[in-house]
This record gives C-alpha cells, sequence and structure tokens, in this order.
C-alpha cells in the first residue's frame, strides 16, 4: 500500500469536487433535503392521524403522481445528458437545428419515456392496493398535463444550466425534484409546512396540483381555482424555462461550453 | 475560383484571454487549406467560431457568401465537421446513426446516400454493427460518412486521421483528394501531420498564440524559410519567439 498513491487518487476527486459549486452544492444539500421532507412528513402524520380515511389511496396517488413529475423531470435531462456522456454533443449543436426544434423534439420523447413508466405503475396499484388512480376522474388529465408542464420546465432549466456550465451541472439534474419535493407538499397538506415554506410554496404550481388531487379524493369535491393556478404559475415558469435556454444557449456560444464538453 | 469560406478579421477573447487575434484567410472551393499551429494555437477556436459553436467577439464569417451569423441554420445545412474528440452514440447501430444524422440533415435519398457512402468508405459490413463496438479506424470512417451525409460544400477537419494506423489514415487520404476533386468542396484541415498536409493542402495557414504567422503553399514555405520539409518550418515557427508574442 502506497499512501502516496491513495493520497495521488483522494487528490483527483478533491480538486474536481474543489473546482465545482454544482458539486459541493450537490454534497451539501441532499442531507438537508432529505431531512426537511421527512420531517415535514412525520410531523404531519404524527399531528393528523385521522386526516386521512383512506390514507394508502391517497398516498399511492400523490405518490403515482409525483412518480410521472420525477420521470418527466429526469427524462428530460437524461436526454440531454445522453449527448454529453456519448460525445455527440457538439455534432448535435453543428446539426442544421433550430433550438426550438431540440427542444420539442426531447419534450415529445420525454413524454414518451414517461408514460411507458406510468401506465404499469398505474395498472400495479389496482390489483396490488385495490385503488385506481382513475378516481381522480377527469381532472386527473388536467393534473397530469400540469405536472408534465412543470416537469418539462424543469428539465428545461436544468439543461440550460447543463449548457452555461457544462457537466458539472449534471448532479443538480438529479436532485431538482428533491429540492422542491418539501415545498411542493406532495404527500402533506400546505398548512403542515411553517408560513416561510408557505409563502415558496404557494408560487410553484406543484402545491395546487397535490392539494388538488387531495381534495378530489378525499372530499370528492373539484376546486377549479387550484388547477388554474397551477396552469398559470406553470405558462409563468415555462416562458422563463425557454427564455433562460436561449440565454444559456448565447452564453454558451460565448463561453466555448458548445465545444469543451468534459468534465 | 469562388471562395466558400471566408473570415474577416475574426477575433475571441474570452474574458482578458485573446485567444484568435484579429484573424482573415479565405478558402476557395475545390480547396484544401491546412491550418496548422502548436496546441493552444487556436486551431480548434477558429474552427469552432466556423461552425457557429463560438461567437467572435468580433469580425464577420461567410459561408458560400451567407452571413454566418444571420444564415446559421442555412450555412449549418452546406457544412460538416469531424474531430477524434466527437463522437456518435454509442449505442446505436451504424445504420441507425447515418439515418438519424439523414434525416437531422434532412436528406432526401436517404437509403442511396447511405448506399453510396458505405461503398465508399468501405463501411457496408459495418452498418449493422453497434457503434460503440467499433476499432479506432472503423469508428473514423464512419464518422467521415456522417460528416459527408449532406453532401457538404464546406468540411471541417480536426486531425482526421490522428490515432489511425498508417494503413486506414493513407485510405482516408486518398478518399478525401478523390471526393474533393469529385464534389469541389473546399475542406479546412487541421492537423499535426506534416505529411498529411503536404500531400493533400493547397496552401497552410500556420497559427500561433491565436494570430496567421505565416501562410503560403507548402512548397513556398519550406523554401522560405530554408528547411528540408513542412514538419521543420513548423518546429522553426513553433519556437521561435514571434514578433507578436
Amino acid at each position: 500500500m502506497s499512501l502516496t498513491r491513495i493520497y495521488g487518487l483522494f487528490l483527483r476527486h478533491f480538486y474536481l469536487i474543489t473546482r465545482s459549486f454544482p458539486r459541493i452544492l450537490d454534497l451539501v444539500y441532499w442531507p438537508s433535503i432529505q431531512i426537511t421532507l421527512w420531517g415535514f412528513i412525520s410531523n404531519f402524520f404524527a399531528t393528523h392521524t385521522t386526516y386521512y380515511n383512506n390514507a394508502v389511496g391517497v398516498i399511492l396517488t400523490c405518490a403515482i403522481l409525483y412518480d410521472f413529475l420525477f420521470r418527466t423531470s429526469i427524462g428530460f435531462n437524461m436526454l440531454f445528458l445522453e449527448e454529453i456522456w456519448s460525445r455527440n454533443f457538439t455534432n448535435l449543436f453543428i446539426a442544421p437545428m433550430r433550438i426550438g426544434e431540440i427542444l420539442t423534439s426531447l419534450v415529445i420523447t420525454a413524454l414518451i419515456r414517461s408514460l411507458i413508466g406510468l401506465v404499469p405503475a398505474i395498472l400495479l396499484t389496482s390489483p396490488l392496493f385495490g385503488i385506481s388512480i382513475l378516481d381522480l376522474g377527469i381532472f386527473l388529465f388536467f393534473l397530469f398535463l400540469s405536472l408534465y408542464i412543470f416537469g418539462i420546465t424543469l428539465g428545461i432549466l436544468v439543461s440550460s444550466g447543463l449548457l452555461r456550465f457544462g457537466p458539472s451541472f449534471e448532479n443538480i439534474a438529479w436532485s431538482t425534484m428533491f429540492l422542491l419535493a418539501p415545498f411542493g407538499c406532495i404527500y402533506y397538506p400546505i398548512e403542515t409546512l411553517p408560513e416561510i415554506f408557505q409563502k415558496i410554496a404557494y408560487v410553484l404550481p406543484l402545491v395546487y396540483i397535490f392539494e388538488e388531487a387531495r381534495n378530489i379524493l378525499i372530499n370528492q369535491t373539484v376546486n377549479i381555482e387550484n388547477v388554474y393556478y397551477a396552469f398559470i404559475w406553470n405558462a409563468f415558469y415555462f416562458s422563463i424555462s425557454i427564455a433562460l435556454f436561449y440565454y444559456s444557449f448565447n452564453a454558451a456560444k460565448n463561453k466555448g461550453t458548445l465545444i469543451n464538453m468534459g468534465e | 475560383m469562388k471562395n466558400l469560406i471566408e473570415v474577416k478579421n475574426i477575433k475571441k477573447n474570452y474574458g482578458k484571454k485573446e485567444a484568435v487575434k484579429d484573424i482573415s484567410f479565405n478558402v476557395e472551393e475545390d480547396e484544401i487549406l491546412g491550418l496548422l499551429g502548436p496546441n493552444g494555437s487556436g486551431k480548434t477556436t477558429t474552427i469552432g467560431m466556423l461552425l457557429g459553436l463560438l461567437k467572435p467577439t468580433s469580425g464577420q464569417i461567410f459561408i458560400n457568401n451567407l452571413k454566418l451569423e444571420e444564415n446559421r441554420i442555412e450555412i449549418l445545412e452546406m457544412i460538416n465537421f469531424i474531430s477524434p474528440y466527437i463522437e456518435l452514440p454509442k449505442k446505436l447501430t451504424v445504420k441507425q446513426n447515418l439515418y438519424v444524422y439523414s434525416k437531422l440533415y434532412k436528406v432526401q435519398n436517404i437509403k442511396e446516400r447511405i448506399e453510396y457512402l458505405s461503398e465508399k468508405l468501405r463501411i457496408g459490413e459495418l452498418l449493422n454493427s453497434i457503434t460503440g463496438e467499433l476499432s479506432s479506424g472503423q469508428k473514423n470512417r464512419v464518422s467521415l460518412a456522417k460528416a459527408l451525409i449532406n453532401e457538404p460544400k464546406v468540411l471541417l477537419l480536426d486531425e482526421p486521421t490522428a490515432s489511425l494506423d498508417p494503413e486506414v489514415g493513407d485510405f482516408v487520404r486518398t478518399f478525401l483528394e478523390e471526393y474533393k476533386k469529385e464534389k469541389k468542396i473546399s475542406i479546412l484541415l487541421a492537423s499535426h501531420n506534416m505529411n498529411e498536409v503536404t500531400r493533400l493542402c493547397k496552401s497552410v495557414l500556420m497559427m500561433k498564440s491565436g494570430e496567421i504567422i505565416d501562410q503560403g503553399k507548402p512548397e513556398d514555405l519550406i523554401k522560405k524559410h530554408g528547411r528540408a520539409n513542412l514538419e521543420e518550418v513548423f518546429l522553426k515557427l513553433s519556437r521561435s519567439k514571434s514578433e507578436f508574442n
């Protein structure tokens, strides 16, 4: 055993971490996010044991909805990352494709990927747990559409980061959904959050989507306002993400990231 | 002869660092221009700007009389690029990759184009192979097929024969010579292989520290600098403390 060689290999990774802000951020926020998310879930169940009459149904439905969002977002990022990993990135950007064409193609592919994962999940819940997500009725379509738009929005935002900062932004790609999970109020009502967190949650479409899913399943009523606000916020963030992608593309052309996609 | 590439006073700065300092050159139709220079001399940056991957800090680029800044898509339709530093998706078969890029470049007769390139580049037997499982020489020929899929008027080559054995290297050079002659295309060739440059290029640009420090026909440069071959000229210019430094 050579301490020098061990130290040498340690240095290789240490230099990589210390030279990349996204990598440092990745180390710091994972534990914080996990503790925050599970803290709120535990807190809610400890104080509201009778809230869910059909706990399994509501939680599973929310889990499926969240998974759809997760798969859409990650799916979009994966498509972008695949090009970097296979060193095909430059080939793609020297092809005569407009940015709009690249984004549209990725958006459609991400939807197909998500649906491939979603359909078996929905089919499994019925025989295994006697639950059907179709209980959400016609509004299920709007909730899925909202989640899809937000998932794509996050995907485009992360891809903008990859364009601008290069592959070191990859870790952020994997963790955006977890970062937002505590504020999305997926498994608990918004009142569970401290007031300051509630303010953040209200400017995200997620809280309206999951509040509405619970509302339909538990109260058997529909609050159209939730669907409406989810779409308003989605339109806002989607527009920002598109603008940011174009900005990042131009920034990458200035910085040279498009021809230097390495570590 | 018509200029297919016109570069006018382009500069590229990364913050305070000047990667390319006010260079101008033209490449005519049916011409191979060599771009020589030590590592870090600005060759890749220049190629990046020609491909629209990098925005020049100042200056203008025209491809086939179209200004790059205003006609990016139209220009990318008539240009292509090969470099050992970029690859095709490894999990796809060669045929799938060529088909995908045929679609991206809106090639009309895809089947005929793939068949033509397969025959010319001897990759017919590789079409159903997984791209990631090919040897370096095979990958190189497949990348060349991709680079020619759109029948480019302008071809940018960055070290096209790097890491190839002499036989495959010679095959690629012969192919490029014949293809250029047949299709009257312009080729900008960045290479460290001086024999290759001497054989293929009508004229060469010597770059150092972001500037063109000399240019001319290979035989004229050899004569001008009193050296036996282009490699010696390259070494002389690379090692000299130029007036620009």
